[in-house]
């Protein structure tokens, strides 16, 4: 059975160009850039040329990148970093709809004393900046919100968010692993001092992401160690993956503009064919600002680790905002911040799409999709009520 | 992603029973909409013998929750009432090869529906699990559901709990509530809490005191890095020292008021803590 892959906001396959990029660094190159003989220290130059790609990627300049271990990893550096530049200051302020990596490490620095907002966020999830103005203080130290959600897709004001804290001085990261290569975006004109990104979200292996911190911000290192990364982050370089990081970023670069197109195309037809063929089904996030290989819909009385279980038989890969698979007994905290009624977050399922998916892909998700909602419905109590209805 | 066995998986994709039954002899409905999962049962009942002729459901809910309806009416069809009751949630989740242990909560639904309709023929109200006090308010478990499925399913830790009835597993406030109703069921010793006394003695007040510091306080501030001395007890004006990465952390104010307001619980007296 073919698999199609339709959860690529989890994580995407390598592009094949990165992978025969990368590869040879994993067989006879591989050696330590930092070493003194030719055999090791060219690497060196391979890993500056990455950087210099990830940099082209985003209007940045080279020597504004740090490489890290994940995306995860930049958020915390970007926290920790942010916090540590500003000792003196003790708030926060973060969205309720962040991924854990920000939302847990914000946790975290309440139990040491901090104090954070957590900014609320509209039914259509998206973020208001009347709503950030309103909760800054002369004891914010960073403002920490994503460039675009995950779950929903929705796609955050970044540009206006920055502008405001850019006036009055406030330190602003922003957690871009879903927008990164996805959406086109330009540093120099987009006012964040901070920005992370995360390999596999961009046909690059997992294992590898990065953080731009801007020129002139205060900086300070989250791993310590040696000298590596001009000492911004310690620990051996991952130098295949970092090298296809850049390739990765130089292969989305290239494609970005024809690829935004192409998702979108291909995003709407199964949206609006899922929304045609399936009753009291609805989308979740704001159709105006939203990634554009994202749809996250919700199918009444149906429960998502059922529909996500069934698709799985025919090789559909999605995922759920249902409390059965979080791995906690809570459904989604991005849809319940939206407002979203249990009963439809139950039923949430995203599909996310990439440069791989094809149309033939998106019409057998079309074809399979409503006989499981159907039947699911035919087994559920709720269903069944509303059917005879 | 879960564990499913084989046969989870055959009674999710091919679930045995469902549907309703009409007129039928009794209903169980247990869960709900919000939850997450919800069971309604039908039962058909031969007057003449008592036994179950037909059992049909209908469930929203994960695989787990489906596969374990499908299984109960499987295991209860052609048994008497009393014959049926003996079906545990470990039966249901035997029948089904087993279950993840996050995924037992669905196996106790099935356990629930079948005495919610026997409730239902023998004219009881449907709603007994009510009565109970509610325990945890985010999935509506009450104290009585947690006390009978921890001595069915001999459950000694809140995870277990949590596993089995969901309760616990929303905000969490709840842990320490269903922490001492398990102490409560397997007569664990509550590590002793000192015994508020009227007249104590200076010299019994130094004591307690450095005891509730020494195994209260002390483990949490050290798990921080921090420490904590005793310094002197005036009266109930206590003084103490913090040290290790507790002297001049920003929070110590913070610290001093949380170790002011143990003290005070736990002897019953108007302490007072100042730092060195």
């Amino acid at each position: 059975m073919k698999t199609i892959y339709f959860d690529n906001n989890a994580t995407t396959p390598i592009a094949p160009e990165v992978l025969d990029e990368m590869l040879p660094y994993l067989r006879e190159l591989y050696g330590n850039p930092s070493s003194m003989h030719t055999f090791g220290g060219q690497l060196h130059r391979k890993i500056e040329e990455a950087r210099s790609r990830v940099a082209g990627l985003l209007g940045a300049e080279p020597e504004e990148i740090i490489f890290t271990s994940c995306g995860t990893e930049s958020d915390n550096t970007a926290l920790m970093s942010a916090v540590e530049s500003v000792p003196h200051k003790k708030h926060i302020i973060t969205s309720r709809v962040e991924h854990p990596a920000v939302l847990n490490f914000c946790k975290y620095l309440a139990r040491k004393g901090y104090r954070v907002t957590y900014l609320p966020v509209s039914k259509q999830g998206q973020l208001n900046g009347d709503e950030l103005v309103k909760v800054l203080d002369e004891d914010t130290a960073v403002v920490s919100l994503m460039y675009a959600n995950n779950e929903s897709g929705v796609v955050f004001p970044v540009a206006e968010l920055g502008e405001m804290l850019k006036e009055r001085g406030i330190l602003f990261h922003t957690d871009a692993v879903q927008a990164v290569g996805k959406i086109p975006i330009d540093l120099k004109k987009l006012p964040v001092d901070m920005l992370s990104l995360s390999g596999h979200k961009l046909h690059a292996p997992k294992g590898v992401g990065a953080l731009y911190v801007r020129k002139g911000a205060r900086f300070h290192p989250y791993i310590i160690g040696g000298h590596q990364e001009h000492g911004r982050r310690a620990g051996t370089e991952n130098v295949a993956s970092i090298i296809a990081l850049g390739k990765a970023c130089e292969l989305a670069g290239d494609k970005l503009s024809k690829e935004v197109i192409y998702l979108k195309g291909l995003r709407d037809k199964l949206e609006n064919a899922l929304l045609k063929s399936c009753p009291d089904a609805r989308i979740n996030g704001d159709v105006n600002s939203r990634l554009p290989n994202t749809t996250n819909i919700s199918f009444e009385y149906v429960e998502g680790e059922a529909i996500l279980l069934r698709l799985n038989e025919f090789g559909i890969c999605a995922s759920s905002g249902s409390a059965c698979t979080s791995g906690s007994l809570e459904p989604s905290h991005v849809l319940r911040a939206m407002g979203v009624p249990a009963t439809l977050i139950h039923g949430s399922i995203r599909f996310s799409l990439s440069r791989y998916n094809t149309e033939a892909e998106v019409d057998k998700v079309i074809e399979i999709m409503p006989p499981v909602i159907k039947e699911l419905r035919q087994l559920s109590p709720f269903g069944r009520e509303r059917i005879k209805k | 992603m879960w564990e499913y066995t084989d046969k989870v998986k055959e009674h999710f994709l091919h679930p045995k029973n469902i549907g309703e039954i009409e007129n039928p002899d009794a209903v169980g409905e247990v869960g709900s909409i919000v939850c997450g999962d919800a069971l309604k049962l039908y039962l058909k009942v031969d007057e003449e013998t008592g036994k179950i002729i037909d059992a049909k459901f209908q469930t929203f809910g994960c695989a787990s929750a489906i596969a374990s309806s499908s299984a109960l009416t499987e295991l209860i069809k052609g048994k008497t009432f009393d014959e049926a009751l003996k079906v545990t949630n470990q039966d249901i989740a035997e029948f089904l090869g087993g279950l993840p242990k996050e995924k037992m909560h669905c196996s106790v639904m099935g356990r629930e529906a079948l005495e919610a309709a026997i409730a239902n023929y023998r004219g009881q109200p449907p709603e007994v699990k009510e009565e109970g006090r509610l325990v945890c308010k985010c999935f509506d478990v009450t104290e009585e559901k947690i006390r009978k499925v921890a001595i069915e399913n001999h459950l000694t830790t809140v995870d277990e709990i949590t596993d089995y009835t969901k309760a616990g597993g929303g905000c969490g406030e709840c842990k320490v509530e269903i922490e001492a109703i398990l102490r409560d069921i397997w007569s664990l010793k509550k590590p002793e809490k000192p015994v508020v006394s009227k007249k104590l003695t200076n010299l019994q007040k130094i004591a307690l005191m450095q005891e509730i510091i020494e195994t209260e306080i002390r483990p949490g501030l050290q798990a921080d890095g921090g420490d904590i001395e005793l310094i002197d007890i005036d009266g109930n004006r206590v003084v103490v020292a913090l040290r290790g990465m507790c002297s001049g952390c920003l929070m110590a104010d913070v610290t001093i008021k949380g170790i002011q307001d143990k003290l005070r619980e736990m002897t019953g007296e108007e302490i007072t803590v100042e730092a060195q």
